[in-house]
């Protein structure tokens, strides 16, 4: 089993790399958007109010728009690329040989984790580099594990979101409609604290807003200890399991438009 | 095998021996694909035995999966790979598979090894599809209209491959709406029609053809027409462009008796024609027939 989703995860990645759509959305967009957003916003010593004190406005995107990568990688490329896989029947191809639906669903998810974790990689460098977005050596863990169950949890609704779409097309804009606004009210584009009351409110029931919330807790210069928030990540890991139940009962191998 | 109130096939009862190939026709809509995917473990059943290599395919693990190739009717190449590649990832899946190289050297797309699935024309997917199939090297592969869309020429090659199959001592189980197909390559032939089988057997006995009437047509020249043979002139019926038609169940002897006649009578009788009923229309006549009273 673990060998066979390890072969799955090799080639899947490989195809990942040879997709210029996904390599533009996937790698490129997070990265846009980081030196855009702390170039614009940042500087001059602007800085943005969160929880326990003010940070530069550069730091305060460097968290956001990891959790926009993440999200990028593992839920977004996931259900476009799954719903055109099964559409045109390269899914169903799969399920007539021997390879468990286990590994099939463990190789992709392990290529949307890696993923996920290189662009976090690139953009915390950047922040490093170019935005002095430091984390500490004693919050780097909690940042780490963050990033997985991020990843995991988008993987989980990723594969609960294909299941519901019937048609390959419109696999790109469902998904960012549903995640544009939640960027904006989330603390991604915008920190949380421009927001009227209920918008926050709002947020604070989807997965974005909590993942953005324990990555800058990680960045946040005035979390004390580890900076593991556990009441973030347990909405987060919440929402993925939501996301277990509806993929286990709905989602199909074959193809569901004729 | 129901859909709602529609039942897709009926009392199908078939049975395909090790090393055959095996062809299921019939039109479009028959039942054909709802059949194969039943005996493929896509499709579960409403009712009756199914039993693939000894096992129900409905509950059928990965251990069947292994023996089985399967050539879906519509299945696009794998985003992202190329030809080698896909076989390198599906080789991978099974067990025993075969050498990656030799597989596709078998169909005929060694020049096109580096090449991406999505290059590749329509014919060259269809045979990476058959590669991908045969790469575990299984004992039954399944065929779903393996050439539908395809130019003369693609299917000839499609074809060649599949026969080659036979040497490999598979057993291949085709569905195809094409006569000419099951003709080529086929031992055996089902033909399905509204959901049942209205005929089995191989293509030169389906529908009883070997005992169907041979037609033989020629033009006769209307003054000769008197001079016939007693045993002749009764089965003279008139055909299309003022030729006349013998229908015979014994060909030979009516042949030898109207040659004898016209040499006698210094005729050459040019256009002389001799058919044997075809595959298609035996097919035709089958599958214009309510099924239950069709010939057997």
């Amino acid at each position: 089993m673990i060998g066979l989703s390890m072969h799955e995860f090799r080639y899947n990645l490989r195809a990942f790399l040879r997709n210029s759509q996904s390599r533009f959305f996937t790698l490129a967009l997070p990265v846009l958007f980081l030196v855009i957003f702390a170039s614009v916003f940042g500087g001059h010593g602007s800085t943005t109010e969160i929880n326990g004190g003010r940070i530069d406005t550069s730091v305060f995107y460097v968290p956001g728009i990891i959790a926009l990568g993440i999200i990028s990688a593992s839920f977004i490329n996931l259900v476009i690329s799954i719903t055109a896989q099964r559409e045109s029947g390269v899914l169903k191809r799969r399920r007539a040989t021997p390879i468990p639906a286990s590994s099939v669903i463990a190789g992709r998810v392990l290529t949307s984790v890696v993923v996920a974790l290189s662009i976090t990689a690139v953009l915390l460098a950047i922040g490093w580099g170019f935005f002095h977005a430091h984390v500490p050596a004693r919050t780097a863990p909690a940042l780490a594990v963050t990033v997985i169950v991020g990843a995991a949890t988008f993987c989980c609704l990723g594969y609960a979101v294909a299941s519901l779409i019937s048609d390959s097309d419109s696999a790109q804009p469902i998904t960012q409609s549903i995640m544009l606004p939640l960027y904006f009210i989330s603390g991604v584009f915008v920190t949380t604290s421009v927001l009227p009351r209920w918008l926050v409110d709002v947020a604070a029931v989807f997965p974005v807003r909590h993942l953005a919330a324990a990555l800058l807790a990680a960045y946040n210069p005035h979390t004390t200890g580890a900076g593991f928030a556990w009441s973030d990540l347990l909405v987060v890991a919440a929402w993925g399991l939501g996301g277990v139940l509806i993929a286990v009962n709905r989602f199909s191998w074959q193809p569901r438009s004729h | 095998m129901r859909y709602g109130s529609h039942e897709a096939v009926k009392g199908i009862d078939l049975d395909v021996s090790h090393g055959e190939i095996f062809a299921f026709l019939g039109p479009n809509g028959a039942g054909k694909t709802t059949t194969v995917e039943i005996l493929e473990g896509f499709r579960r059943r409403s009712g009756g035995d199914v039993c693939v290599l000894d096992e129900d395919p409905a509950s059928a693990g990965s251990a069947w999966r292994d023996r089985i190739g399967v050539v879906l009717q519509d299945s696009a190449p794998e985003p992202g790979l190329s030809v080698r590649e896909c076989l390198e990832l599906y080789a991978g899946y099974y067990r025993t598979p075969r050498d990656v190289d030799e597989t596709i050297e078998l169909v005929g797309l060694t020049a096109r090894a580096g090449a991406m699935g999505t290059e590749l024309s329509g014919g060259q997917r269809r045979r990476l599809d058959v590669a991908l199939a045969l790469i575990g090297d299984p004992d039954l592969i399944f065929l779903d209209e393996p050439t539908t869309g395809f130019d003369p020429s693609a299917r000839r090659a499609t074809w060649q491959v599949i026969a080659g199959l036979r040497h490999l001592g598979k057993t291949i189980f085709l569905t195809t709406h094409f006569m000419d197909e099951a003709e080529f390559l086929a031992d055996r032939i089902a033909v399905l029609a509204a959901g049942s089988i209205v005929a089995e057997g191989t293509a030169k006995t389906l529908g009883g053809r070997d005992h169907l009437a041979t037609t033989i047509s020629f033009t006769l020249p209307r003054a000769a027409k008197a001079t016939l043979p007693k045993g002749l002139r009764p089965l003279i019926e008139s055909g299309t462009n003022g030729t006349s038609v013998i229908r015979s169940e014994s060909p030979l002897v009516h042949l030898q008796m109207l040659s004898h006649w016209a040499l006698e009578q210094g005729l050459e009788l040019a256009d002389i024609d001799v058919r044997r009923p075809s595959l298609e229309d035996v097919y035709l006549s089958l599958t214009a027939q309510q099924p239950g009273k069709g010939k057997r």
